[in-house]
């Protein structure tokens, strides 16, 4: 059975939808959109859970099993909300679909190997920045901080650069 | 009523939360292969939607607070250190051209059925776990060359904001003009079709088969 894809929103109206639910993010709560805040807490719960003792004396983590269930805060219900919001709209869309995506040329080993390679990355430079594309680029932008101009400068400019290296398992 | 509520609770995360999903998933952000196309210049859909959403939020805080319904200061605006916030970045940046998302991202990409996504998520909590591992280590960088407190662009440059929300909105535009130039003379941005049916890096039933056999 054919499925009916529906096109993308065009990116000035998507921006400006956007734009209006980080507005409403910070009327809401005092504070913007986030994402990686969601995934440090869920390392302190998994290392509470497996590790115990370590995770309670490392410095970093330690903090986040003091008191209450790390996982117990806004960006966790955040977290929740956006995957069904995107599941939403991937059904809605007709854009819902198992699959391991990128490249035919990678294979599923390499796709796998680049996401997870990509993710440790990604989450130890979100630690490093106290926040990510989300939390910092967009949310540290909007009210014009310069943290999240200077996030954006590094995020892009290497981003382009490291893209010549891997352009071929994209395009 | 005085702007932000502070409501910070479930039913408040849920609705943020559902309509930040929905919005990138609609805008197909939720595409690794439209995500990285960024960086090759060949669709501007990241630069078009993040520039123009945070054009959109800092007009409305800043028209919130000019008519005195949010006071100034009440709201987050992050610290900068300046080769953390760079560094992590750039740390960013590298991971969405090798892996294909970001934290958000990725989070779509799952909930739309792109098993790659929970992998980048799984390298994500190890990446997490690594920072933690070598906190100690790392903690003066962490801390280095850190700017006045939430620092904003008027305060850096001693402009007035509505003056740098104008430069930002010229930016923005002239960024959607050059984009558009890019993504023609690369054949277009990615649609849904070209998204939905153009080549998987493996059908869920192939990693199946694959797993057993290493198996």
């Amino acid at each position: 059975m054919p499925r009916i894809v529906r096109p993308f929103w065009p990116p000035l109206i998507a921006g400006i939808a956007l734009g209006l639910v980080l507005l409403l993010t910070f009327w809401l709560n005092g504070y913007g959109l986030g994402a990686s805040g969601f995934f440090t807490r869920l390392t302190a719960w998994l290392g509470g859970e497996l590790a115990g003792p370590m995770t309670q004396a490392n410095s970093y983590l330690g903090p986040f099993l003091k008191g209450t269930n790390p996982l117990a805060s806004w960006i966790s219900w955040e977290i929740v909300g956006v995957m069904l919001g995107g599941l939403a709209a991937a059904v809605a869309g007709g854009r819902f679909r198992p699959r391991l995506d990128g490249a035919p040329r990678l294979g599923g080993g390499g796709r796998i190997a680049m996401a997870l390679g990509g993710g440790v990355l990604t989450g130890f430079g979100a630690r490093l920045a106290r926040g990510c594309t989300s939390g910092i680029g967009l949310s540290g932008s909007a009210p014009l901080a310069v943290a999240g101009f200077l996030f954006l400068v590094g995020f892009f400019i290497v981003g382009i650069a490291v893209s010549f290296l891997t352009r071929r398992a994209w395009a | 009523m005085s702007l932000p509520l502070y409501d910070n609770g479930v039913a408040s995360g849920l609705l943020c939360g559902m309509l930040f999903g929905y919005v990138l998933e609609n805008a197909g952000l939720g595409s690794p292969r439209k995500l990285t196309a960024q960086f090759r210049f060949s669709d501007w859909s990241v630069f078009k939607v993040m520039f123009t959403a945070i054009v959109v939020a800092a007009i409305g805080l800043y028209a919130a607070t000019a008519f005195g319904l949010m006071k100034s200061g009440s709201i987050f605006i992050p610290t900068t250190f300046f080769w953390a916030t760079l560094g992590g970045g750039a740390l960013i940046g590298a991971g969405m051209a090798i892996g294909g998302y970001c934290p958000g991202t990725s989070s779509v990409a799952l909930a739309s059925g792109r098993l790659d996504g929970l992998f980048f998520i799984v390298g994500m909590v190890v990446g997490t776990a690594l920072f933690a591992g070598v906190f100690d280590r790392i903690e003066g960088f962490y801390n280095a060359a850190a700017g006045p407190a939430s620092q904003t662009l008027p305060q850096l440059f001693g402009l007035p904001e509505w003056a740098v929300l104008a430069i930002l909105l010229i930016l923005a535009i002239l960024g959607f003009v050059a984009g558009t130039m890019f993504e023609k003379i690369y054949g277009g941005p990615l649609t849904a079709e070209q998204v939905e049916e153009g080549g998987d890096a493996a059908a869920v039933m192939e990693i199946e088969i694959v797993e057993i056999r290493a198996g």
